[in-house]
C-alpha cells in the first residue's frame, strides 16, 4: 500500500491532544491480514487519519483483493 | 455446486456445438470458419483452415459434392452460402505452409491398392502418422474417378499439384501395377497380405469378384466391410470408398471420408486398440446449435462473373459476408451481463465452477458470480432452458457457506432489509376495529421507500373494497438475503414473517410487490399469496381518480412477474380504465428484462447496472408504466420519465413521471414515517420517534456523492456525535475544517465537517472497511 499524503501532515492537529500529527509506521488489517504502512498520526495518542484519495484508491484495491482471496 | 452437476449445466449450453455446415461435412470442414476468413480478405487463413481437414483442397475446393450446403441455415434467408466456391477461392487466392507433419517414421508397412480419392486419403493420413505407405494403381494416372471430371472443372495441373503431397510424405507409388490373383503378372494379392502389415483397397465401384481376393463379398459382390471400422473378412484388410456405396452417386466427399476412417482403423489397428471405440462423431453428424434466422435480412448468393474461374477475390469476399456465422448465443443477446463478460454460459459455468472449487488464489468470478440479477430471462431464451440465475444464486449460497463471500457486497443491502425487519418499520396488525383478518395488505420494504403516500392511500381502498377485515403487514420478505446467497438469514426472515402472519389468524396476503409475491408463492406453500393489482383488477379502483384525457405509455414488467400472466393482465386492465393506451415493447411480459435493481446486481456491479438500465429505458421514447417501485427508481434515477401504476391511481397534479426516486437516507426515513404516519392515524398510537439528532446541512453536491458512497445521515450523524462527544478528531489547520472517524460495526466512516451557524456543514465523507491501528507505536 503507498504511503498516504504527506503534503497535509504539518497542517493536521489531533484536537483531543492539541499536537500536531505526523507520518508514522501504522497497521492496517483486513479480513485477517496485516499490513504495516506509513500513515499520519497523532504521536501521542495514535489516531490516524486515512485521507480520501487512499481510502476510496489503492484501500479500496487491497480490501477488494484481499475479499476475492 | 458439484463437479456433475457443473458438468451438465455446462453441456447443456450448445453454443460450442458445430454448425450445420461442419455437421454435415463428412470430415467436418470448419467452413464458417473459413469463410470468415475470406470475408476478412485473409484467403491465407482461409486456406490453411480449409487445408486442416482436406489433404487434397486444390480437387475437393472444385469437386466436392458439398452436403454442407444443403444444411446451411443461410437457406431460411435467401440461399445456401456457397460454400465450395469459396472452397475454392481459398485454395486460389491463399496459400502458405501446407498440412505438413514430420513424425518419426515407423517400420510398419501398408499397401494401398487403387488410388481414387479413399486410397489417395488413406495413404495421405497414413503417412502422416508415420507409417511407410505404398500405393498400387493399375492405370498409369493416379485418382481414379477424378480423372473422369472435365478438366475446365478439374485441370490436370490441379490434381497434380494436390498429389505432390503424397511424394512429400515419401509415399511409394507402384503405377502400371494391377493386385491380382498372381496368375496374370502384377502385384500378388497374397504377397501383398504377408509383406504388408495392413491393407486398404479401394477398388472404385464395380463388382470385385474377378481380383478372385478371398475376402467375403456381398451379394452383389462387393467386398463386404464392417461398419464404422471398413474392416473387412480379414483382419489387416480394410475397405471403402465407391466400393462401398456404390449404388449412390459418387461423392468425393464421401470417398474422402472412407479412405480417412479406414486409415484411422488400420492406425487403430497396428496400434491394437479398439477399432470401434469413441467413433460417434465420425462422418455427417446431427448439431445442436440454434441458430435464431428471425429477422435476417434475405439475400441470394452473390453471382460469378466467370462461371468457369470461379469466384474472384471480390466476388468470394461478398459472398463470404453473406455467411450467417452461425452461433446461438441467444441469452447474450438480451442480457447485457452475459454479454459483459465475452463469453457464453458455457464457459462461465465452467468459470464459476472453478472459482467455487479453487482453495488457494484469487477467485476471478467472484464479481461475476455477484453480477446477475437472477431474473431468469436467459433460461426464456434457451433452446435447452439453461437458467444462470441457478448457476449464480447456487454459486453464492456456496461462498457464503465456505465464508468466501466477500463481505462488502451484500452489506449495506443486508443492513438496508434489516432495518425494514426491526422496530422501526415492521408492523403486523389487524384492521382498526377488528379483531380478525381475512386478508392482510403486504405492501413490501421498497414501495414503502418510494412511495409511502401510495401505500396508505392503497390500504386506505382496500379497507373499503375488502370484506372482513384487512390487515397490514409491514417488512421485508427476505428477497435481498436470498439474493445475497445468505440462506439462513433468508429463512429466518420467512419464519418472522410466517410468526406474525399466524398471529393474524393466517389471512390471505396481498402483495404490491412482485418480489415479495414470488418469494412467498415459492417459499411458503401454505401461505395463499395474491396480487394487489388482481385484488384491484376485481375489487374496482378508487373512485376518486382524476381522468387526466387519454395517453399513450409503454408497460415494463417487473421480471419477478414474468410469468404471472393474471398480474400482467390486470396490469394493462387497470391502465385502460385509467385512461392509458398500451405501447407494448419488444420485449415485454414473460421477455422483461430485469430494471438493474434483481439480485443485488447494482451493489456488486454498477458498471453492468448501467449498461442493463441504459439499455432497457432507451427501448421507448413514451413514459414507462410500471408496477415495482424499484423499476420505477432504477429507471427515474437515468432520467427516465417513469411512472408507477400507483402514481395514477392516486395521481396528483404535479407531474411524477419526472420525479426522482428518494435517496438511501430518505428510503429509510419513509419507510419509519410511514408506520409512524400509519399508527397515529389508524390505531390512534404515537411512535417515540429518535430525537432531530444533529441538525446536518448538505449541499445536493455531496447529498449526490453520499448516494453513490452508500453512506446514510445516520452514519454522518453518528461521526459527528461521537467526535464531538469524545474530542477524536483532527483539525485541519489550513482549511479550519473538521476530520472525523467513526466505525459502528465493519465501515470506518470518515467526515469532514465545519461548525456552521445553524448546523454541522458536511464538505466531505468516505468509507472504509479496513482497520487502521495507529496506538501505541
Amino acid at each position: 500500500m503507498s504511503e498516504g499524503q504527506n503534503t497535509a501532515e504539518s497542517s493536521l492537529l489531533c484536537a483531543k491532544c492539541n499536537v500536531e500529527m505526523k507520518t508514522g509506521k501504522v497497521k492496517a488489517s483486513y479480513l485477517g491480514s496485516e499490513f504495516p504502512i506509513e500513515l499520519v498520526r497523532c504521536p501521542v495518542c495514535g489516531m490516524v487519519y486515512v485521507p480520501e484519495d487512499l481510502a476510496l484508491g489503492k484501500m479500496l484495491q487491497v480490501e477488494q483483493a484481499l475479499e476475492d482471496k | 455446486m458439484d463437479h456433475e452437476k457443473a458438468r451438465e449445466k455446462e453441456f447443456q449450453c450448445i453454443q460450442e456445438q458445430p454448425p450445420e455446415c461442419t455437421a454435415a461435412c463428412p470430415v467436418h470442414v470448419d467452413a464458417r470458419g473459413m469463410i470468415a476468413a475470406v470475408a476478412k480478405n485473409d484467403f491465407n487463413a482461409a486456406f490453411s483452415i480449409f487445408n486442416r481437414t482436406i489433404p487434397f483442397p486444390g480437387i475437393i475446393g472444385r469437386i466436392c459434392d458439398h452436403p454442407c450446403e444443403h444444411r446451411c441455415k443461410r437457406n431460411e434467408a435467401g440461399a445456401a452460402i456457397r460454400i465450395n466456391a469459396l472452397e475454392r477461392a481459398s485454395v486460389e487466392y491463399g496459400r502458405g505452409a501446407r498440412k505438413s507433419l514430420f513424425l518419426s517414421r515407423k517400420d510398419t508397412k501398408v499397401a494401398v491398392i487403387g488410388s481414387g480419392l479413399s486410397g489417395l486419403t488413406a495413404a495421405f493420413d497414413l503417412s502422416s502418422k508415420g507409417y511407410h505407405v505404398e500405393i498400387f494403381e493399375a492405370g498409369h494416372l493416379l485418382g481414379g474417378r477424378i480423372r473422369e471430371f472435365d478438366s475446365q472443372r478439374l485441370p490436370e495441373q490441379v490434381i497434380d499439384d494436390d498429389l505432390f503431397a503424397l511424394e512429400e510424405r515419401t509415399v511409394v507409388i507402384h503405377r502400371n501395377v494391377a493386385v491380382t490373383n498372381g496368375s496374370g503378372g502384377g502385384a500378388s494379392c497374397k504377397e501383398l497380405l504377408s509383406s504388408f502389415d495392413a491393407v486398404y483397397i479401394g477398388p472404385g465401384p464395380h463388382a470385385v469378384d474377378h481380383l478372385n481376393l478371398d475376402l467375403d463379398l456381398t451379394s452383389d459382390n462387393r467386398i463386404r466391410t464392417a461398419p464404422v471400422s471398413f474392416q473387412t473378412s480379414m483382419e489387416k484388410v480394410f475397405s471403402g470408398g465407391s466400393q462401398r456405396y456404390h449404388h449412390q452417386e459418387y461423392s468425393p466427399i464421401t470417398s474422402l471420408l472412407d479412405g480417412r476412417l479406414a486409415a484411422a482403423s488400420i492406425d487403430r489397428y497396428l496400434q491394437k486398440a479398439s477399432l470401434t471405440a469413441r467413433r460417434e462423431q465420425d462422418g455427417p453428424l446431427v448439431t445442436s446449435l440454434y441458430t435464431n434466422t428471425k429477422g435476417i435480412e434475405s439475400l441470394q448468393a452473390v453471382p460469378m462473373t466467370i462461371k468457369a474461374q470461379g469466384y474472384s477475390r471480390e466476388e468470394a469476399r461478398s459472398e463470404a459476408r453473406r455467411c450467417l456465422n452461425c452461433q446461438c448465443l441467444e441469452c447474450v443477446k438480451v442480457c447485457e451481463y452475459l454479454a459483459h463478460y465475452g463469453s457464453y454460459p458455457k464457459r462461465y459455468v465452467r468459470e464459476i465452477y472453478n472459482n467455487d472449487s479453487i482453495i488457494m488464489g484469487a477467485h476471478l468470478a467472484n464479481r461475476m458470480v455477484n453480477s446477475c440479477s437472477l431474473c431468469g430471462l436467459c433460461k426464456e431464451v434457451c433452446p435447452t432452458d439453461l437458467n444462470m440465475a441457478d448457476v449464480c444464486l447456487d454459486a453464492r449460497q456456496s461462498m457464503v457457506a465456505r465464508g468466501k463471500m466477500p463481505p462488502s457486497v451484500h452489506d449495506f443491502a443486508i443492513r438496508d432489509m434489516q432495518f425494514s425487519m426491526g422496530p422501526s418499520f415492521s408492523l403486523a396488525r389487524h384492521e382498526p376495529g377488528c379483531t380478525s383478518s381475512s386478508a392482510v395488505f403486504y405492501p413490501g420494504c421498497q414501495l414503502s421507500a418510494s412511495l409511502p403516500r401510495h401505500v396508505s392511500r392503497t390500504y386506505e381502498h382496500l379497507r373499503r373494497v375488502v370484506k372482513n377485515g384487512v390487515g397490514l403487514m409491514l417488512g421485508c420478505c427476505g428477497a435481498p438475503a436470498r439474493w445475497a446467497g445468505q440462506e439462513d438469514l433468508f429463512h429466518r426472515t420467512l419464519d418472522a414473517f410466517m410468526q406474525e402472519w399466524q398471529r393474524l389468524g393466517g389471512p390471505r396476503v396481498i402483495t404490491a410487490c412482485s418480489s415479495c409475491y414470488r418469494l412467498f408463492k415459492d417459499n411458503l406453500p401454505g401461505v395463499p399469496v395474491e396480487s394487489l393489482w388482481t385484488v384491484l383488477d376485481a375489487a374496482g379502483l378508487p373512485p376518486a381518480v382524476k381522468g387526466t384525457g387519454r395517453r399513450t405509455m409503454t408497460i415494463h414488467d417487473p421480471c419477478t412477474a414474468r410469468h404471472e400472466n393474471d398480474i400482467q393482465r390486470s396490469i394493462r386492465r387497470i391502465a385502460d380504465s385509467l385512461g392509458v393506451e398500451i405501447r407494448e415493447l419488444k420485449d415485454s411480459y414473460d421477455m422483461t428484462p430485469c430494471c438493474g435493481y434483481g439480485g443485488l446486481m447494482s451493489f456488486a456491479n454498477p458498471e453492468v447496472t448501467d449498461k442493463v438500465v441504459k439499455r432497457r429505458i432507451s427501448e421507448s421514447e413514451l413514459d414507462y408504466l410500471v408496477y415495482c417501485a424499484m423499476c420505477r427508481d432504477n429507471f427515474a434515477k437515468y432520467g427516465k420519465r417513469v411512472q408507477h401504476i400507483l402514481d395514477l391511481l392516486f395521481g396528483s397534479s404535479s407531474d411524477t413521471a419526472a420525479q426522482k426516486g428518494p435517496g438511501w437516507s430518505q428510503r429509510r426515513e419513509n419507510r419509519a414515517m410511514l408506520k409512524a404516519g400509519l399508527l397515529r392515524e389508524l390505531w390512534g398510537e404515537e411512535t417515540a420517534m429518535d430525537g432531530p439528532g444533529i441538525k446536518l446541512i448538505i449541499s445536493p453536491e455531496i447529498q449526490a456523492i453520499l448516494e453513490r458512497r452508500m453512506i446514510l445521515e445516520e452514519d454522518l450523524q453518528q461521526v459527528v456525535r461521537h467526535a464531538e462527544k469524545t474530542g477524536e478528531k483532527i483539525k485541519n489547520l489550513k482549511t479550519g475544517r473538521i476530520l472525523a472517524r467513526y466505525r459502528p460495526v465493519s465501515v470506518t466512516y470518515w467526515v469532514e465537517y465545519s461548525i456552521g451557524d445553524s448546523g454541522i456543514v458536511i464538505h466531505n465523507a468516505y468509507s472504509h472497511r479496513m482497520e487502521v491501528f495507529g496506538e501505541g507505536q
